[in-house]
């Protein structure tokens, strides 16, 4: 190979600073969130796995039923009846959103814009 | 190819018929798909077979004008009852102002019914009005993305996550009844009620006849605020039995601007 004295080198040098992100992040910046989960409350609408990869579906779906058709009952789950709402349901046992929904939101770097309109509880 | 002029009349002649039979055919066609786009959806269902369809809803209200002309207080009850559960902004400038229901006068509520010789309370008094929730909504012919929508039960709603902030529902509304949210609502609220949601810039809003209150069997929040004076009067025009019909058969009421064809659901006993 010619000029080897300044590409193998020069590949070292590339390959670490393409890698800045793993070994300048090693060690610290990656602990999981650990959202605060309601006191009172032990049951939420879905079991837990599927509410949190599926929380985002189920709003929407629910704001299309109640908004769109009109369909204002409550789901009911275990016997226990939840209205179909973000504000009148989900945040009524959740009741910080900066140590419940913000937490995982900001690790994730999601910004959904619930909050430009939908009230979160008074902390 | 062999031919003569007797075989080419023929043919000739043919296809004249088949055009001409063929265009009306296709023109018949055209027509009726047209006269059913021309229609929005639902409304068209039920505008038909509106008075007592049994079984289909068409919420109206009847507005007392009187009774609001006698006791000012009662239209300030209403609208402060409206704004204040549905977190209406109140911003200083007048350019940016939010209105649901709101008072005005006789002559601008009903600009198509002028009087030089007014009397005067007319003159000087004011009374409520608010979104028509018409049976024929031009809003909702307007808006591209189907944000402003009726219900079945003739309530024109609005779904502010679709809303795109085109304001071509404004231009369409004879009414005036929505208003655009220029700047952020929420530092403009007086006091959140925080069982309902606010709007965001970029949206329109307009009175949605509470609908979150009616669907679940409630009467809207202006109705109830006033509601020892009988002054606002809310109930299902389609039903013949119901209280609102009663008072539509013993009262003379007028609809604004109804040559516009918009069939208001909002009647006003003056």
């Amino acid at each position: 190979m010619y000029d080897s004295g300044k590409i193998i080198p020069g590949l070292i040098i590339f390959v670490l600073f393409i890698t800045i992100p793993i070994w300048y992040n090693r060690g610290g910046g990656t602990e999981p969130p650990k959202p605060v989960l309601p006191k009172d409350a032990k049951a939420c609408v879905l079991p837990a796995a599927e509410i949190r990869a599926e929380h985002m579906k189920l709003l929407n779906v629910w704001r299309d039923e109640v908004l769109r058709d009109g369909q204002r009952g409550t789901v009911t789950v275990d016997g226990k009846e939840y209205p179909k709402s973000l504000m009148l349901n989900c945040m009524k046992c959740h009741t910080s959103k900066k140590q419940f929904c913000d937490t995982c939101h900001t690790y994730a770097s999601v910004r959904p814009y619930c909050w430009d309109c939908h009230l979160a509880p008074v902390e | 190819m062999d031919t003569n002029r007797r075989n080419f009349l023929k043919v000739a002649g043919l296809s004249t018929l088949a055009g001409l039979g063929g265009t009306a055919v296709v023109d018949r066609l055209v027509a009726g798909a047209g006269m059913a786009q021309a229609n929005t959806g639902a409304s068209q269902e039920t505008a038909g077979a509106a008075p007592g369809k049994p079984g289909a809803i068409r919420y109206g209200m009847i507005i007392d004008i009187k009774k609001f002309y006698q006791d000012p207080g009662l239209g300030e009850k209403a609208v402060h009852a409206c704004h204040q559960f549905h977190n209406v902004p109140n911003f200083p400038e007048k350019r940016d102002e939010i209105k649901w229901i709101w008072m005005t006068k006789f002559e601008n509520a009903f600009p198509e019914r002028p009087n030089l010789y007014p009397d005067e309370e007319s003159a000087s008094k004011k009374l409520p009005i608010l979104c028509n929730h018409c049976d024929n909504p031009p809003c909702v012919r307007a808006c591209p993305t189907k944000a402003t929508f009726r219900y079945d039960d003739g309530i024109i709603g609005m779904d502010y996550h679709r809303c795109i902030g085109c304001r071509f529902c404004m231009a369409a509304c004879p009414y005036g009844s929505r208003s655009f949210n220029w700047r952020d609502p929420r530092p403009f609220i007086e006091h959140l009620n925080h069982d309902y949601p606010t709007r965001t810039r970029g949206v329109v809003e307009k009175c949605n006849f509470c609908v979150e209150l009616v669907q679940a069997g409630k009467m809207p929040a202006c109705v109830e605020a006033v509601a020892d004076s009988k002054a606002l009067v809310f109930g299902n025009l389609n039903d013949p039995s119901s209280e609102i019909r009663k008072i539509l058969k013993e009262n003379h009421t007028i609809q604004r601007n109804p040559s516009l064809g918009t069939l208001p659901s909002v009647f006003y006993i003056v």
